[in-house]
């Protein structure tokens, strides 16, 4: 991926403010339900497991596996790596591989979150631990 | 309540076109709608329930309107947008108003250029500040599934190739498909890398088109000169990551509309002489296989390979017209094409060397978004009368 790679700023709403905010102090958060004890990812104010309100932001270690990814080999910004990592707390998210070997992705490996500028909050994605 | 036998496709018409850069999108909907309504051998001014989704050109009314179609006379409306798969669920859906009374004779279109026009920007959702910075596309959120059945199952990139082998199997007797040529499993190995592990022939083309039906009573259908196909069984079902809880890309909502739609034709994969799988990749119709219950999760692999899906020599003839893989996508979306080609088949009117013999149960399904992110699926099961 290009270094001078250009990510739209999110636009945020009142639900998912405080996910930004803490993404700004480079903190990686997620949703956990206190009534039924599931995270979730991205996050919502009523838990889409059990239906309870009783959510509450967690931050997250921002370690996990990767789950799945494909490496697109041409685009106007150049080849990129999307795929799911899912965290040590559980839920799998949607991100991009930055910051390393494309061409040596491996189900199974192991990955930390980075945070990439953008005009607003930065945007969170995944390297090689 | 059930909608089995209670509605018949009696009109078909799929675009010859592949490339319409001096037509408009409306136009090609206008162009689908006269030829099915031809087909059935009906008049416009008979069509009381128009479908249509998110490729038409702003929605139901705007079309209803521009068709010229018979105001004093249509009564029900349907814009369900699932992807490529709105079709088969507007089939579905049709059979539902036509059993309970709601209409008579239903119009469901689908046209557009992708080769040769802008495409409908599609609407953001919730997930739209998590999710789209990341760049999924068809050919990577396909690719993921694919990647990550590999994995589970040892499926192989030779397997997957045999589904377009298959393909163009029988698009070399299309005049219409884009692609007529016979390719081998080494060919679709040695194209380009597009998204790993999808090669560029284990993705559908491209094309400007559309299509169309006409979903009427048993009653009307019998007045018509066509041969009668009706629809017996129908599922449809939605799957996302629902929160990232227990993540699992290896299956398509397949595995829930499939059996919804064996369930009311009452028969089994077994039963099914000739499928019409959405084929956007090679991938999606392996998984389609698997969650259809052609074969178990995770031998999809083993099933396609060898020309099993080849009419006259595999044991499960499968887009006869070529498919998505070869003949078209009109608007990328190939739900529509899917239910031509089987009624095609169930009437008798597939291309000779690819006419699947005493052709009476034949399978429709289809996925509409993206397989890797969040999809729906649907199935239709129609039977010859």
């Amino acid at each position: 991926m290009s270094e001078a790679k250009k990510y739209s700023a999110p636009i945020t709403n009142p639900e998912t403010a405080a996910f930004w905010d803490a993404a700004s102090r480079g903190k990686f958060m997620i949703k956990r339900c206190t009534a039924c004890g599931e995270a979730h990812y991205f996050p919502r104010s009523i838990c889409p497991f059990c239906y309870s309100d009783k959510t509450v932001w967690e931050e997250a270690s921002g370690e996990g596996t990767i789950y799945t990814y494909s490496l697109m080999r041409k685009s106007p910004t150049g080849p990129y790596a999307i795929g799911y990592v899912t965290l040590m707390e559980g839920p799998s998210v949607q991100t991009n591989f930055v910051d390393c070997d494309l061409e040596k992705l491996k189900i199974g490996q192991k990955v930390k979150v980075v945070f990439k500028p953008t005009d607003g909050a930065p945007l969170p994605f995944f390297t090689v631990a | 309540m059930t909608i089995k036998g209670k509605a018949y496709i009696a009109g078909i018409y799929e675009h010859p076109t592949r490339h319409a850069p001096d037509k408009s999108t409306a136009q090609l909907h206008a162009e689908v709608a006269k030829g099915a309504i031809e087909d059935a051998g009906i008049s416009k001014d008979d069509v009381d329930g128009y479908f249509c989704a998110g490729d038409a050109p702003g929605g139901a009314w705007p079309m209803v309107d521009y068709l010229g179609l018979n105001t004093k006379k249509l009564r029900h409306v349907d814009s369900t947008e699932t992807g490529g798969c709105s079709y088969i669920i507007h089939l579905g859906h049709a059979a539902e108003a036509i059993a309970a009374g709601k209409c008579s004779i239903a119009l469901i279109t689908l046209a557009g250029k992708p080769r040769t026009g802008a495409m409908p920007p599609r609407a953001a959702g919730a997930e739209a500040d998590f999710e789209s910075a990341y760049g999924a596309t068809t050919h990577n959120a396909y690719g993921m599934c694919a990647m990550r059945h590999m994995h589970d199952y040892g499926t192989t990139s030779e397997q997957l190739a045999w589904i377009k082998v298959a393909a163009s199997h029988h698009a070399q007797y299309n005049p219409n498909a884009m692609l007529k040529d016979v390719v081998t499993v080494e060919d679709v190995l040695n194209s380009p890398m597009i998204s790993d592990p999808l090669h560029r022939m284990d993705c559908c083309v491209v094309s400007d088109g559309g299509g169309a039906l006409i979903v009427t009573t048993p009653e009307i259908a019998r007045s018509l000169k066509k041969p009668q196909v009706r629809l017996i069984g129908h599922g449809e079902a939605m799957k996302g990551p629902r929160g990232g809880k227990d993540l699992d890309l290896t299956y398509s909502a397949g595995i829930w509309s499939g059996p919804r739609a064996f369930e009311e034709a009452g028969i089994t994969p077994k039963d099914i002489k000739y499928a019409s799988i959405y084929d956007s990749f090679t991938i999606t119709v392996l998984m389609q296989l698997e969650d259809l219950g052609f074969c178990k999760k995770g031998e999809g692999g083993r099933f396609v390979a060898d020309g099993n899906l080849i009419s006259g020599v595999g044991k499960l003839p499968f887009n006869t017209d070529g498919g998505g893989l070869c003949s078209n996508h009109p608007v990328n979306r190939g739900g529509m094409t899917k239910i031509i080609e089987a009624v095609r088949q169930l009437r008798g009117e597939a291309h000779p060397k690819v006419q699947v013999p005493n052709c009476d149960l034949a399978i429709a399904h289809g996925t509409g978004g993206l397989l890797g992110v969040r999809h729906a699926a649907s199935t239709a099961i129609l039977e010859r009368v």
